[in-house]
């Protein structure tokens, strides 16, 4: 696939990933310290302080039981919104044009911006495991689950914030997403509980939504059971990927939002 | 491969709300020229420079950069073409370090050398103890300076400059027409846009001037001046004559107590003028041409298309 592509094609590559690590670390206290302090006062309050109440569930502890999940909310959230905010201001201040007039192949540019939110991604997933750690043992019954789910759910995510982007025309675009879309579907996607706990109406309601695939299947990865089969929430997870990549190829090429 | 720097043929854009920006125009740059692409606002030289660069889609027409279509083998032909837009296109929170060598790394350049390249080009624009200052702590003039910057970090082999020198002093503004004219000396072909009609007379040899999305005039700069029928002067004296002479041809104007004017025709002898008031025992104290040359002839083009286009 890449053969026809040359050096050049990487390099350009490797300058958008730097250009976007760069960018987040540059601002790091809105970027990676407020995932930390979040996430830690959800351990605190529904973990301990709620949690102690709950008791058990799924045969582990409660603040074991939601652990994976609040670690895939902090992964999807970043995934999305370094790409949607990084993206959409290359556009706002015109930086987008930098690229587009140079021979950076359309698919290095889709890579660049989706690997720059996979790095923060990933890199917010491994602090809030971190901050997580304190208040509770981890351990991990399925390594390889746990790396391909939290790779391709980050994936995912930074396509959806780049296409969020592309169509995004003032600051509020690039905000109704994450609001209202992103954020209620993680909350209802079994992060704070299992859906065996909802009536059978609800839970048939809740297979609907993807983000409780993709929180299952992180959870099978630390503790080795989940709400639904890991091969469907793999197979959703790619169909998902391959459709968005899709789509955010062809409106980069089409140049829809960023060429007149 | 072709000899031509660029080649535009019969460049139409339609806008989606209708706007005929471009009407089917075309004209080439000779390898190694400077050419001047003028016209008023909204005339059609922001669209053609951006159709060039891939930043607008055009709706037909064939544009070649050094043989290479931008339809058929359009990254050979982005690889030739450095761009300074208009307007400040930069990361405003980037250093003019890492704005400089990420481009450079768009056009392939690796890292290593990009980093060597661009302590070159910012030295070269006076830049380099800026390099680890933020783009948008750096002046006016400084932002322009780093947008040509950007533009040469991958030595392309035509340079288009959008309007550069805008709101520049006059300090920088020569500094960089020194640059300009030496890229060019070393090679590089070179497109400007520019409300500074001074700027391209002084500039560049050859010109074309673009009014209402058409082409009305393409041609070298030598051979436009030379269509100006008259010339103004403005003459500083020591005293005003009590009268003014009559010469054929020329006509006299005070201007104030100290200067007059004079319009000159084409080849007219300007010794008449002197001789006079050296009878008079006047001094001329300086002379100067009263308004720039090309925005005379520019002003009558335009007008005269404009007239033409409400037949």
């Amino acid at each position: 696939m890449f053969k026809k592509y040359n050096k050049a094609a990487f390099i350009a590559l490797q300058s958008i990933i730097i250009k976007e690590i760069t960018r987040y670390f540059r601002i790091w206290v809105q970027t990676l310290l407020p995932p930390a302090i979040t996430m830690s006062l959800y351990f605190v309050i529904f973990g301990q302080l709620i949690g102690s109440r709950v008791g058990q569930m799924g045969g582990v502890s409660y603040m074991e039981y939601i652990t994976p999940g609040i670690i895939m909310m902090s992964v999807i959230t970043n995934s999305y919104s370094n790409v949607v905010s990084s993206f959409f201001s290359s556009k706002f201040q015109r930086n987008v044009e930098e690229m587009l007039v140079s021979p950076v192949p359309t698919l290095f540019i889709l890579m660049g911006y989706v690997l720059g939110g996979v790095s923060r991604g990933l890199l917010t997933g491994i602090i809030v495991t971190i901050v997580a750690s304190q208040f509770v043992d981890i351990n991990i019954n399925n390594w390889a689950i746990l790396i391909v789910v939290v790779i391709l759910t980050s994936m995912l995510f930074a396509t959806g914030g780049l296409v969020n982007a592309i169509f995004a025309k003032k600051f509020d675009d690039i905000s109704i997403v994450p609001t209202f879309i992103l954020t209620p579907l993680t909350y209802l996607g079994g992060v704070f509980y299992s859906i065996k706990l909802l009536p059978e109406f609800w839970q048939s309601v809740s297979l609907a939504n993807p983000i409780l695939y993709m929180v299952n299947a992180f959870r099978y990865g630390f503790l080795g059971f989940s709400d639904i089969e890991i091969v469907h929430a793999l197979v959703l997870i790619s169909v998902f990927i391959v459709s968005l990549l899709s789509l955010a190829y062809y409106l980069l090429a089409k140049g829809i939002g960023i060429r007149s | 491969m072709s000899e031509k720097a660029l080649e535009i043929s019969n460049l139409v854009k339609v806008y989606a709300n209708n706007l005929k920006a471009l009407k089917g125009i075309s004209f080439s740059v000779e390898k190694g020229d400077f050419i001047a692409l003028l016209g008023p606002n909204g005339a059609g030289k922001s669209t053609t420079i951006g159709i060039i660069c891939s930043l607008v889609n055009k709706t037909s027409g064939e544009v070649k950069v050094y043989g290479h279509s931008i339809d058929e083998d359009l990254e050979a032909a982005k690889r030739c073409i450095g761009l300074v837009p208009q307007e400040f296109n930069f990361a405003q929170f980037e250093t003019c370090k890492q704005i400089v060598v990420t481009q450079a790394g768009y056009y392939g350049v690796p890292r290593k050398k990009a980093l060597i390249k661009a302590e070159e080009v910012l030295k070269q624009l006076g830049l380099w103890d800026k390099a680890n200052v933020q783009a948008r702590q750096l002046s006016g003039g400084m932002k322009r300076r780093l947008m040509i910057a950007r533009a040469l970090m991958h030595e392309p082999k035509i340079l288009i400059l959008d309007e550069p020198t805008a709101g520049v002093d006059i300090e920088i503004r020569r500094s960089m027409w020194e640059l300009l004219t030496q890229l060019n000396e070393q090679g590089t072909t070179i497109v400007l846009t520019t409300h500074y009609l001074e700027e391209a007379e002084q500039l560049c040899r050859n010109i074309a001037i673009i009014n209402h999305g058409e082409i009305i005039e393409n041609t070298t700069m030598k051979d436009l001046i030379s269509r100006l029928d008259v010339e103004t002067f403005v003459l500083d004296l020591d005293k005003m004559p009590k009268k003014f002479p009559d010469i054929a041809g020329i006509v006299f104007r005070k201007r104030d107590d100290s200067s007059i004017e004079i319009d000159v025709p084409k080849q007219s002898d300007l010794n008449q003028v002197f001789n006079h008031l050296s009878k008079e025992k006047i001094k001329v104290l300086s002379m100067r041409n009263k308004a720039n040359r090309l925005e005379e002839l520019f002003v009558q083009l335009t007008e005269k298309n404009a007239e033409a286009s409400h037949v």
